[in-house]
């Protein structure tokens, strides 16, 4: 299988986007997602500036994937939608239904990402038809209703047409909305957020009452409060035909990560429990490959 | 404006169109709908009983089939799509790709709407459910603000619907997956979010508790008043401080954006609410009616009158209402 980093989802500066991707080069990382998928204001780097990342990636051997909005509310966001479908010369990710309308009516092929809801093969088959080469399986989805599908993508003649990637670490993304949670935490109204999301490179914390970390706060996106790990899951994906395992970035530990990956992918046995970091200072969970609630932690026998 | 209500069972829906509804929208008794609660919504026989008595008095009857199907159940869906078809729905209200995709082959007849569910918030994404499938109207997601609406209003390719009274989601629905990650069901895989079955109150020492599969959601003081454990509606710590991280609970109502909503050329409001008893429902109809039917009357000089707030406030979360994001300072 290959190995994917996913779009940043956080809003790091320019220099730590910069030296991340530097990082990235001689990474065991086969597929690597680029840009902007939470929120129009963050504007570190412009879209030209993200294009100029990509070139080296892909002389490194990367496939660059340009990632795009999930949710695309203004008149605004969607020209810059558009002029990034015009122009940007590589893969992109829909992770709206307005960019797989643009990429489609290009005749351009795209990545469906983990915020387009295909729950079915039917679905993916009208996306196949206009366009799509990959999805990215829909988080709350668990491994029986993700092997359906893969059979089902079988039958319908679509191997090879249609890749298969899931979401194998990190906060998942779980929620959009129109208002900005990070920004509400200091009492900023949305259009005076003054850039809040730079002061949580890992997203800010939203605990229980008692204590108990649940969601991790990102602008107007809203992820899981435990960081999800399907590592231990590796040889039965292999086993199911899935093609590509997505490490979404962390301010401080993805490489580690990566390589923990790596290493199982060269035939390391992969651990039985799922682990948030190496540093084992964040909570791990499991439960949606299982069928459970999401933020559990399972082990191989259910 | 067309007034569109909801009606989870045969008595909320005779209250519904007696009260002066243009349209109701139904569920069949199963996970095919996004109010998928115990001893909701309708069987065959009932859904042609309420077709009938909605046609007697020229009202329409649309049916929400706006889950999203997985392998193991798909034919449940393409099932519902059959028996609304062969019921004569005056419309299908519908999410998921692979169900729309199979309405519009097989009963290409069909008037089909996007539902909410569909998570549709601009011009783009509209175009691409009209070339494909046909969809005549879109309900649209509750992010947006009035002058966003406005902007996607002029230009989209389809007509449009909106919320305009009723529980509100604060994330754009169909994206939603807060429910599932806490208690394994969501609104898209189940029809569900923040299940009943999942909830437990405990009396406590510092306070009485909410808790949705054993997660602390909420701790109310003696005398505070205890709202359902809707797992976006409780008070969490984030920085040290203890509120209501993601939204207080509370209900949308546009009422007084009922000049500019249909200024701008918006086709329907939809009342939120199947799983409401029928005297809720009497209630906001009766109200929403009387509103509507001021404006026709009044146009520019309409003015909401106090009564009808008063009236919604009472059947409110937390008795209290907002603009939610059609008001930029909410978002």
């Amino acid at each position: 299988m290959k190995l994917s980093l996913g779009p940043i989802l956080f809003y790091w500066p320019r220099q730590q986007v910069e030296d991340f991707y530097r990082e990235a080069h001689n990474s065991p990382a086969d597929i690597i997602y680029l840009g902007e998928t939470v929120c129009p204001k963050r504007r570190e780097l412009r879209a030209q500036e993200w294009l100029e990342l990509a070139a080296p990636l892909a002389e490194a051997g990367k496939q660059v994937v340009l990632s795009t909005l999930a949710l695309i509310e203004s008149r605004a966001d969607l020209s810059t939608l558009r002029k990034l479908c015009d122009n940007s010369g590589c893969l992109m990710e829909a992770n709206d239904m307005a960019a797989v309308e643009l990429l489609s009516e290009r005749g351009l092929p795209f990545v469906a990402g983990p915020s387009i809801n295909l729950y079915n093969s039917g679905s993916l088959r009208v996306l196949q038809r206009a366009g799509m080469m990959r999805w990215v399986m829909p988080v709350e989805l668990n491994r029986h209703t993700l092997a359906d599908i893969l059979k089902e993508i079988r039958q319908l003649g679509l191997t090879g047409k249609i890749e298969t990637e899931v979401f194998s670490h990190g906060h998942l993304p779980l929620a959009y909305s129109a208002r900005c949670f990070t920004a509400r935490a200091r009492n900023l109204p949305k259009d005076d957020c003054r850039l809040s999301c730079l002061d949580y490179p890992d997203g800010l914390p939203l605990r229980t009452r008692d204590n108990q970390i649940l969601f991790n706060l990102n602008g107007i996106q809203t992820q899981s409060g435990r960081v999800y790990d399907l590592l231990p899951a590796y040889r039965e994906m292999a086993a199911m035909g899935v093609d590509v395992l997505r490490i979404s970035p962390a301010a401080a530990d993805t490489f580690t990560t990566l390589s923990r990956f790596d290493q199982v992918r060269a035939g390391a046995t992969a651990p039985a429990q799922p682990l948030a970091s190496d540093w084992q200072t964040e909570e791990a969970c499991n439960g949606y490959w299982y069928g459970k609630p999401g933020m559990e932690i399972l082990s191989e026998d259910g | 404006m067309e007034l569109v209500c909801p009606a989870g069972s045969l008595p909320a829906l005779k209250a519904a169109v007696n009260q002066g509804a243009d349209a109701v929208y139904i569920g069949f008794r199963d996970a095919t709908n996004a109010r998928h609660f115990t001893g909701l919504n309708f069987n065959d026989r009932k859904a042609l009983q309420a077709l009938e008595y909605a046609r007697q008095r020229d009202v329409r009857l649309f049916v929400a089939i706006n889950t999203y199907p997985q392998p193991n159940n798909w034919r449940e869906w393409q099932n519902a799509v059959d028996r609304a078809a062969e019921l004569g729905a005056d419309a299908l209200i519908v999410a998921d790709l692979g169900v729309l995709d199979y309405a519009h082959s097989n009963h290409p007849e069909l008037n089909l709407h996007l539902s909410v569910q569909g998570s549709a918030t601009n011009a783009a994404a509209l175009t691409f459910y009209q070339k494909q499938f046909n969809i005549r109207r879109a309900v649209l997601p509750r992010v947006l603000s009035l002058a966003q609406v406005r902007q996607l209003a002029t230009v989209s390719p389809v007509d449009l619907e909106v919320f305009g009274f009723g529980s509100l989601c604060i994330m754009a629905e169909g994206r939603c997956h807060l429910s599932s990650y806490v208690t394994a069901e969501s609104p898209n895989t189940c029809g569900v979010c923040s299940p009943a079955s999942a909830v437990r109150w405990q009396e406590t020492s510092s306070g009485r508790e909410s808790r949705l599969n054993g997660v602390l959601i909420d701790r109310f003081k003696a005398g505070e008043n205890a709202g359902y454990p809707t797992l976006c509606k409780g008070r969490f710590n984030v920085d040290d401080n203890i509120y209501h991280a993601l939204e207080e609970p509370t209900s949308l109502n546009t009422l007084e954006l009922i000049p500019q909503l249909a200024e701008i050329g918006i086709k329907a409001v939809k009342i939120e609410g199947r799983q409401r008893s029928p005297a809720y429902v009497t209630q906001v109809v009766k109200v929403w009616r009387q509103a509507l039917d001021h404006y026709l009357e009044a146009g520019a000089a309409f003015h909401p009158k106090r009564e009808w707030f008063e009236v919604l406030a009472r059947v409110s979360e937390g008795s209290q209402t907002t603009l939610g994001a059609y008001s930029r300072p909410w978002q």
